[in-house]
């Protein structure tokens, strides 16, 4: 049993030791933020960019697809953790405009487990597989960009060659793209 | 009985006052501690040198004002970082009309000390954050009101860090006992963390609903609720007109408006009913009704746990009571588990030994894959100097390795690491960080400065 009223005054009598100096100590999210990236195991597509080497929760993800639709382009992620990570999943946007049916004009990625399936044993190597994984298999059963999702559903082909055009840099239908071959 | 004289005053209400506490810390019974032993000095201890901090102002926090200050309790803190708001009055009583747009724990504090002859409430307008262990070291108790987890884990990362071990034993007179109260609408609860000892809020992470999201592509293709249709607004066509130049500031009606009539746009096209501008408010505020009874059942719950941990005189909450009146009235309590793995809790600081602050980060880092009891792969090493965060090495990732790579050849003093400095260290062998706490030979120290 603690009991507080006899432990305190003997804290008064002998005050205990004082801690060196005033550092902070690193908060619950720093904890795992490290964990998570010191174990980073990058598929050999993918790699990783840290603006200020200090901060560890944010970055850029960097993806070069080889093989699928987006065999050939450069994709970049912003990675940004909060301070309730691993409570709450980082917030990811994708950086290069692409053609997919499962990411918008603005960035927005629609992957289940950055949003409504996210969960705490989740790593940012799991997030770096979803993504991976879009670029190989787009889906588009859940289209954030509606009109790529009806193209990649009813003519493979013209979504092929769309995909292609996109990355090499131009129009598709009134859409412009920047470049984004590797 | 001498306190009744000194400490109490002399005045006759005050004498009976205090008369059923009395009978409760002067008497045994038998629903006392075991180790209980009555004695008129613990009403003294609770009177006289207790020290509690109160975290929050708000719905919790003033029920937790009013009762610790009606049950004794003299010296207390409060620290709320937030202003009245006509929305408070209904419930947060210690505030009126007038103090709209004061400080909550200004208004609060003034009126406890004007309401009760005695109690000495000092006020803290600000964040937990603005206070370091100094300030949080001085108190016996903390009990908190929070509305937010993030702030929750900062506050229990503090008392943890404030525990100090003498050969892997708790040095208990630094454990400052948490009680945590929360509520949400008609369900609550109350909590009592021993830091070091119990489950912490970090062990329990997992207890916390998870905010309420739906996925992208239902709100962007297939919408169905109206909430769909604000989420819309507030997550696709708000970055994409961007309005007003400026995040979302959920307490500017511009804003809150703007959202409204885009989001009843959407819902129109969809034929989607049951939009409402209240509705908007909360989806973009996340706001949750809260609830004047849930309150004050919560808040007796932990004053009543501040009372016990003062006193001794009872069994502390062990440890986690739930309460739920929305559908008839039901409340269990068990006991919530300390992770074995938990981040925060289970990472008692290891101590480092180093020969002294000329040792090179090469060397260290060498010895910690050399150590047998470590045995490490590639640890990946970062650290807090005055409160900033500074990656060491990180061997596995490209970008850091380049760049952290000349610190090996530093010393740990060049790399401004000191005797008691912490090091964070990652490595596969170790299912979690673990955490170094350097130690240096005195003299060495001295030289080096």
């Amino acid at each position: 049993m603690i009991k507080l009223f006899s432990l305190k005054q003997q804290k008064k009598d002998g005050e205990s030791a004082p801690r060196v100096g005033n550092q902070k100590k690193a908060s619950a999210a720093q904890l795992r933020i490290t964990k998570d990236i010191n174990e980073l195991n990058l598929p050999k597509t993918c790699s990783t960019e840290f603006p200020d080497p200090d901060d560890l929760l944010t970055f850029k993800l960097i993806i070069c697809p080889d093989e699928g639709f987006y065999r050939g382009g450069k994709f970049a992620f912003s990675f940004k953790a909060g301070p309730n990570y691993p409570h709450e999943p980082p917030k990811v946007k994708c950086e290069t405009q692409v053609y997919h049916p499962n990411i918008d004009l603005e960035g927005n990625v629609c992957l289940n487990i950055l949003r409504e399936d996210w969960k705490p044993v989740l790593t940012v190597n799991s997030i770096v597989y979803g993504l991976q994984y879009l670029f190989l298999e787009p889906n588009p059963e859940d289209p954030l960009n509606k009109e790529a999702a009806e193209v990649l559903q009813n003519n493979r082909r013209l979504f092929e060659q769309n995909v292609q055009k996109a990355m090499r840099g131009g129009y598709v239908g009134s859409v412009f793209f920047e470049r984004c071959l590797k | 009985m001498d306190i009744g004289n000194e400490t109490l005053g002399n005045q006759d209400h005050l004498q009976r006052r205090w008369s059923h506490l009395r009978k409760l810390l002067e008497r045994s019974g038998p629903f006392c501690h075991p180790d209980f032993e009555p004695s008129a000095e613990i009403l003294n201890f609770v009177m006289s040198s207790c020290k509690v901090l109160v975290i929050g102002a708000g719905g919790l926090g003033c029920e937790l004002l009013k009762n610790l200050a009606l049950m004794g309790f003299r010296e207390i803190h409060v620290i709320d970082m937030d202003t009245i708001d006509l929305s408070n009055l209904n419930r947060q009583f210690l505030f009126r009309i007038k103090d709209i747009g004061k400080p909550k724990a200004d208004v609060a504090a003034e009126f406890i000390n004007a309401r009760i002859p005695g109690c000495k409430v000092t006020p803290h307008y600000s964040k937990i954050q603005d206070f370091d262990e100094e300030f949080y070291r001085q108190f016996h108790i903390i009990v908190s009101g929070l509305d937010s987890i993030v702030a929750r884990r900062w506050m229990n990362g503090m008392i943890l860090s404030l525990l100090s071990y003498n050969e892997g034993e708790l040095d208990q007179s630094t454990l400052i006992p948490m009680v945590d109260g929360g509520t949400e609408g008609f369900k609550g609860n109350a909590r009592v963390i021993l830091p070091g000892i119990s489950a912490c809020i970090e062990c329990t992470l997992d207890l916390f609903p998870p905010q309420v999201t739906y996925p992208l592509c239902t709100i962007a293709n297939t919408p169905r609720l109206p909430e769909h249709c604000i989420e819309y607004v507030k997550l696709i066509q708000w970055g994409k007109e961007n309005p007003f130049d400026c995040p979302i500031d959920g307490d500017d009606p511009n804003h809150i408006n703007w959202i409204y009539e885009k989001a009843q746009e959407r819902a129109r096209q969809f034929n989607i009913g049951g939009l409402t501008f209240r509705l908007v408010h909360g989806v973009v505020k996340n706001i949750i009704p809260a609830v004047a009874s849930t309150n004050a059942v919560i808040a007796a719950s932990c004053a009543t746990e501040v009372f016990k941990l003062a006193s001794s005189c009872c069994l502390p909450l062990n440890n986690y009571m739930v309460f739920n009146d929305v559908d008839g009235i039901y409340t269990y309590t068990y006991e919530a588990e300390k992770n074995p793995d938990c981040l925060a809790c289970s990472n008692n600081v290891k101590t480092l030994d180093v020969k002294d602050g000329n040792m090179k980060l090469q060397e260290l880092i060498d010895s910690l894959c050399e150590n047998p009891s470590y045995q490490m792969k590639s640890p990946g090493i970062t650290t807090v100097i005055d409160g900033k965060n500074k990656t060491l090495y990180l061997p596995l990732i490209k970008s850091i390795e380049e760049r952290t790579r000349e610190n090996l050849k530093k010393t740990l003093n060049e790399l401004g690491l000191k005797n008691g400095s912490q090091l964070i260290v990652a490595d596969v062998t170790n299912p979690n960080t673990i955490i170094f706490s350097l130690r240096m030979p005195k003299e060495n120290d001295m030289v080096v400065e």
